[in-house]
């Protein structure tokens, strides 16, 4: 069966003022897999991702030219509304960011913010989207608990719950376990392979195992440049490109 | 960067090509012993095996601290990978050079028919062995490729062998016995050779990324 593509680029260039942070971004992004973005520090993996749900539109001296579509329509298309984009395409960041209020309020903020006020249906939601994110069972008996104060590992999940609650399509992971344990870190990894089920998931990562281990399809950035996109078991075996095979191995520099 | 891995791998070059030298001695000795009739080559001959067996443990450990430490990918993995499979086909061999010292032990050397295409099976089946683990250690496909079209050449010198000991047991049923020794040991290096196909397969696939059907 063929990929599915839920978001596709197409000759995206983004500039940061003078300074082009990608280059010539052409790739299909399939639907229900895991696709990670790996590369050295500065690369663009971060950009393009941000360019996904438009967070990039914060900095001023911003600019996108070339095509990136979900669904097939134009994520930079004038008149897009941004808010409903970002509830469509929700994000997770590397830092556990709850906010400061109870770990109910944290999962129900995106649902009321979206209208959603029935104290019913927001209990059905919280409760969901807590079980989405396994962690339902450790904070059940302390919603009403400040999320602030969980350990780390359990704020992500808080957060990934909170990005669950506005029922996204897409999830974007901005090396969303980088400052966990390993413990953790694993919850948050087996949590990927579920959702896989039910939303198309894109996380960068500077952990080329964790890559390695969850995700469907890897793309390797290289100075702005998508340099290689295939088959994660593929790339992490038998790259096509030298430069790949370089960063991957250890051999960059 | 990478210094201490590249360390390594440099040092499991080393021991795989240790252990084709191994190999290569005690199909030597082993052939010796027949040839020669001399119980202390086959005695060295099972000596190198039992030095095979343990060479086999150390570079399985070394490969294993390399996957623990390093979790190698691309081209680094299938080296340490191949060499795990490599060093198995190997061991094997050791075993079959065993086998055949163990033979000589109740067969006399002195005049054997068949002998000429025995020591001419040897060399030519140690050339195999060498060269597959060269061919590794230099990552060369040719080579590789070129150990893997020999095998023909010991297939052949089998097929020879084994017509010259029939014409030997129907002209003289009471060297029956011996020749099917000798079969057996002409049987041996010629798994032998299939090792050493083996492992040339296996160095075609941590160059190429893609294994011979």
């Amino acid at each position: 069966m063929p990929d599915k593509t839920i978001l596709s680029a197409k000759d995206l260039d983004f500039f940061y003022g003078p300074a082009q942070a990608l280059r010539h971004i052409t790739a299909n992004i399939p639907a229900n897999q895991v696709t990670a973005f790996i590369g050295p520090s500065g690369c663009g993996k971060s950009t393009f991702l941000r360019t996904i749900n438009r967070m990039n539109d914060l900095i001023p001296i911003a600019r996108v030219t070339g095509s990136l579509t979900f669904h097939g329509r134009d994520i930079y298309a004038p008149g897009v509304d941004v808010t409903a984009l970002r509830r469509q395409i929700g994000m997770v960041f590397q830092k556990p960011n709850p906010f400061p209020m109870s770990v109910y309020d944290n999962v129900a903020y995106g649902p009321r913010t979206h209208g959603t006020c029935d104290r019913a249906k927001l209990d059905a939601i919280v409760e969901d989207s807590l079980r989405a994110a396994a962690i339902w069972d450790e904070v059940k008996d302390r919603l009403k608990k400040s999320a602030l104060s969980l350990s780390g590992g359990q704020q992500q999940r808080v957060c990934i719950a909170r990005a669950l609650a506005v029922r996204p399509e897409v999830l974007l992971m901005d090396e969303a376990t980088s400052a966990l344990d390993p413990i953790s870190t694993a919850k948050i990894e087996d949590l990927i392979l579920e959702l896989r089920e039910r939303f198309t998931i894109i996380m960068v990562t500077h952990n080329m195992q964790q890559a390695a281990r969850i995700s469907d399809k890897t793309a390797f950035f290289l100075m702005g440049e998508l340099i290689e996109y295939t088959a994660t078991e593929r790339l992490f075996s038998m790259p096509r490109d030298k430069r790949t095979e370089d960063y991957i191995t250890g051999r960059f520099g | 960067m990478r210094s201490k891995f590249d360390r390594q791998l440099e040092r499991l070059h080393q021991e795989l090509t240790r252990m084709g030298a191994l190999c290569e001695e005690a199909i030597s000795a082993s052939v010796l012993a027949l040839l020669e009739d001399d119980q202390d080559m086959a005695n060295i001959a099972l000596a190198k095996e039992r030095d095979i067996d343990q060479q086999e443990r150390d570079i399985e450990s070394l490969c294993m601290k390399l996957l623990l430490q390093q979790q190698p990918v691309a081209r680094d993995l299938r080296t340490i990978s191949s060499a795990l499979k490599m060093i198995s086909d190997m061991e094997r061999i050791g075993d079959q050079a065993a086998d055949i010292a163990e033979i000589t032990r109740h067969i006399g050397g002195a005049s054997l028919p068949g002998q000429v295409h025995i020591a001419e099976m040897t060399q030519a089946a140690a050339k195999m062995v060498t060269s597959s683990v060269e061919s590794f250690v230099k990552r060369d496909l040719e080579l590789a490729k070129a150990v893997i079209r020999y095998d023909d050449v010991v297939d052949q010198l089998f097929v020879e062998i084994k017509t010259s000991l029939t014409g030997l047991i129907r002209r003289d049923a009471s060297s029956a016995e011996e020749a099917l020794d000798l079969l057996m040991i002409a049987k041996y290096l010629e798994r032998i050779g299939d090792h050493a196909v083996n492992v040339a397969e296996w160095v075609a696939y941590s160059i190429t990324g893609v294994r011979r059907q």
